[in-house]
């Protein structure tokens, strides 16, 4: 049987890919894709923990941020057409409404 | 309480006309203005000629309790009245005056684009004047006391847009808030000592005391104190400096306020306070020497003087200064007596003063006067009778108090020859200077120029001819004429010492009252001739000196050189208090309160507080970028921050 340490250090990788990928990445898309990394990260070590402690508590969980993510992906790509359609362009940089 | 008098109606009639004219004047005609302000005046004064009516019928001191003001553990304070024999000489001299004043100022104002307020301020006056005459304790008088000071104010600087005039009205609001200093301190001790500021109260605990004849003790400051509050209101020294820089009002005001009414508050103040003045002799003292000084000094200053207000104004100081000698000797009835009589001839002489200037198109100057006998005889007229009045020519009314008051000067046992001395020096001086203004004003040839469109814009009124002097209205003689009447007559009550009895219940039968029966009539009989004679001197030296010799007075003004200077500068008193007072406060407040603190310590801290928000705000304000990955880069080292902490805390384990 594979031992819970090599399932959280996969999802410890999976997830500083996620942060990596947020911080480095300019393309919208690239970031969101990093963001269902970090999600699916933290989804492996619920699983991996409600294994290990035959606890069906993770299991669920695990749904649970699956439904949020695909709702989250519906929206956020929503956005991102929208972004794009009126600044042309899908690099964040570019998009820094929020500066003072 | 038998029959209720009704007394609130006095005060509050004034007040009424006040505010109706204050509020609705501005639209309405000077008809209506002028009948609203002569019903109320007029209304009030005749009640309390009816008070006067059935006075014998009350119970004295009557007390009428109108409304609940101030209770405070066991100190209280109410709306309350207090008559007596005091307060009702007061009350008919206040309304009387007061009224034929209001006539006066129909003629007087009636070209003013300011009428109405010109009545609502009289009015306002009037109320004031009343509360503080019938107070029945400190507090309420104060209340009047004040009032009358702020309508002083108002009526000083009613020509506002005159910087003279709003500077004088400034200048006799902040020297009688010195004196209203020291009124306040007294007050304090009073509440401290007696808990209480009722008059009936405090004189009641008063009253056991004995004197204090050795060293002053807690009367002897309470009197000094109200002295103070005294000197500031009723223009003695060292703050009497107000009252003829208040001849800037119009003419009508300084007769009611500057002369026969508001400036003798003082006067009724320290009587009312009688009980506690008898029981401190070295306040008794500090009275009498304040006010013979006041009056010998003030009366010097008026032989200089040429603008025939300002002669009449250091006229009143001086005679005001005779009122708290005849009060320091112990006299207070004979104070009061010539207050009632001062009101009636320097009343008389203001108005008269007025007709005058209203005649020679508001020329105040009495070198440019002259021989204005024939144009305005019945000015003249009355003004003689005046004159002759104040200075003390039997049997007009001024002789009666002020012989009064010297022969009290003389025989009371606070008193003694010095004060009568100074006394019939100041009687010839007065005689002399107000002849002197008689004769310069009436005599001799017209100076004035006939024909002059020019310079005249004191009084609004005055826009009409000039040409030739002319006689006042009517609605400014008749008031003349009553008052004229009144100075003829107005002494007679004290032949006999009646006015004294009728004033025993209130002052008692004191010391100075005994020792005056007490001394032979001969000595009496002879002090009063040497008082007439020195009087009929003045007459006689002026008679010289401005009608047979009239080059005289400028040759010996020239050889007295420099002290006919200093006195012709009103012996530089104003100058000394501007270097010793004014300008160190003033310097003191540019460079330490405005400055120093205002500018230095309160501007820079609150700017500096600014600007140091800024400064921060301008660094921190870049940290919000707009650029989305810095933000997730915060949150992720954030993060890495709180786990790290964790780590190290053990958490978990």
């Amino acid at each position: 049987m594979v031992p819970l340490s090599y399932y959280l250090v996969l999802s410890g990788i999976l997830f500083a890919c996620g942060v990596a990928g947020f911080l480095i990445k300019r393309n919208i898309i690239t970031i969101f894709m990093s963001i269902e990394l970090m999600l699916n990260g933290v989804n492996l070590s619920f699983v991996a923990f409600a294994a290990h402690w035959h606890a069906l508590a993770g299991q669920v969980f695990v749904f649970f941020v699956m439904v949020v993510a695909a709702a989250e992906a519906a929206v956020g790509l929503a956005i991102i057409i929208a972004v794009y359609r009126t600044r042309e362009t899908l690099n964040v940089d570019q998009v820094n409404l929020l500066k003072l | 309480m038998t029959s209720s008098l009704n007394l609130w109606l006095i005060p509050v009639l004034p007040l009424a006309g006040a505010a109706i004219n204050g509020f609705l004047g501005k639209k309405s005609s000077r008809t209506a203005v002028s009948t609203i302000g002569l019903v109320f005046s007029g209304a009030a004064f005749a009640w309390a000629l009816l008070v006067a009516w059935r006075f014998s019928s009350v119970a004295l001191p009557y007390q009428e309790y109108v409304a609940h003001w101030i209770r405070s553990g066991n100190f209280s304070a109410d709306f309350a009245l207090y008559l007596d024999q005091l307060s009702l000489v007061m009350l008919l001299v206040v309304t009387g005056v007061g009224f034929l004043i209001h006539i006066y100022s129909i003629g007087y104002m009636w070209d003013d684009p300011s009428y109405y307020r010109f009545f609502s301020y009289l009015n306002l006056f009037m109320f004031f004047m009343l509360t503080l005459v019938l107070a029945n304790n400190y507090l309420l008088m104060f209340i009047g006391w004040e009032g009358v000071g702020l309508a002083s104010y108002l009526l000083i600087g009613f020509w506002f847009s005159k910087d003279s005039a709003a500077s004088a009205g400034k200048k006799a609001f902040i020297v009688n808030r010195i004196g209203d200093f020291g009124f306040l301190i007294g007050l304090f001790l009073l509440i401290q000592h007696f808990h209480s500021l009722n008059f009936t109260q405090v004189f009641n605990q008063v009253q056991p005391l004995a004197p204090e004849t050795s060293g002053a003790g807690l009367l002897t400051t309470i009197g000094i104190l109200l002295m103070v509050g005294a000197c500031g209101k009723s223009a003695q020294i060292p703050l009497y400096v107000w009252l003829p820089d208040a001849m800037e009002g119009p003419t009508p005001v300084s007769a009611l306020i500057h002369a026969a009414t508001m400036v003798t508050a003082g006067v009724y103040m320290v009587a009312r306070s009688h009980v506690i003045f008898e029981r401190a002799p070295g306040a008794l003292m500090v009275v009498a020497i304040i006010g013979t000084l006041t009056a010998l000094f003030a009366a010097t200053i008026g032989i200089t003087q040429t603008d025939i207000k300002k002669v009449l104004a250091y006229s009143t100081v001086s005679q005001l200064g005779y009122m708290f000698m005849a009060c320091g000797v112990g006299a207070f009835s004979a104070g009061i007596f010539h207050l009632m009589t001062h009101a009636f001839f320097k009343g008389l002489l203001f108005l008269a003063a007025g007709s005058v200037i209203h005649a020679v198109g508001g020329e105040q100057d009495m070198r440019k006067m002259g021989g204005l006998r024939s144009y305005i005889p019945w000015t003249f007229l009355t003004m003689g009778i005046a004159t002759l009045a104040i200075s003390g020519i039997p049997p007009f009314a001024g002789f009666w108090s002020k012989d009064e008051i010297l022969w009290k000067a003389y025989s009371s046992e606070h008193g003694g020859l010095v004060f009568w001395l100074i006394g019939v020096i100041t009687a010839f001086i007065t005689s002399f200077y107000m002849f002197r203004l008689l004769f310069m004003t009436f005599f001799g040839d017209y100076h004035g120029a006939k024909v002059d469109e020019h310079g005249h814009g004191r009084h609004s009124h005055d826009a009409h001819g000039h040409g030739e002097p002319h006689e006042s209205p009517m609605v400014m003689l008749v008031p003349l004429m009553i008052l004229a009447l009144l100075s003829v007559i107005g002494g007679l009550v004290g032949i006999g010492d009646r006015f004294d009895h009728f004033l025993a219940p209130v002052f008692g039968s004191g010391a100075a009252e005994a020792a005056g029966e007490a001394a032979s009539s001969t000595t009496e009989y002879l002090l009063m001739a040497v008082s007439v004679t020195v009087a009929g001197l003045g007459f006689i030296l002026a008679y010289i000196l401005y009608v047979s010799k009239p080059y005289l007075p400028q040759k010996i003004a020239d050889s007295l050189g420099g002290f006919y200077d200093t006195v012709l500068n009103k012996y530089y008193v104003d100058e000394l208090y501007a270097r010793l007072f004014v300008k160190p406060l003033i310097d003191a407040s540019t460079r330490i309160l405005w400055q120093g603190i205002d500018r230095k310590v309160i501007d820079d801290s609150v700017n500096d507080a600014a600007d140091g928000a800024r400064h921060v705000s301008d660094e921190v304000r870049h940290m919000q970028s707009g650029n989305l990955r810095s933000y997730a880069g915060w949150i992720a080292a954030g993060s890495a921050v709180m786990i790290a902490y964790m780590i190290w805390l053990g958490v978990g384990r």
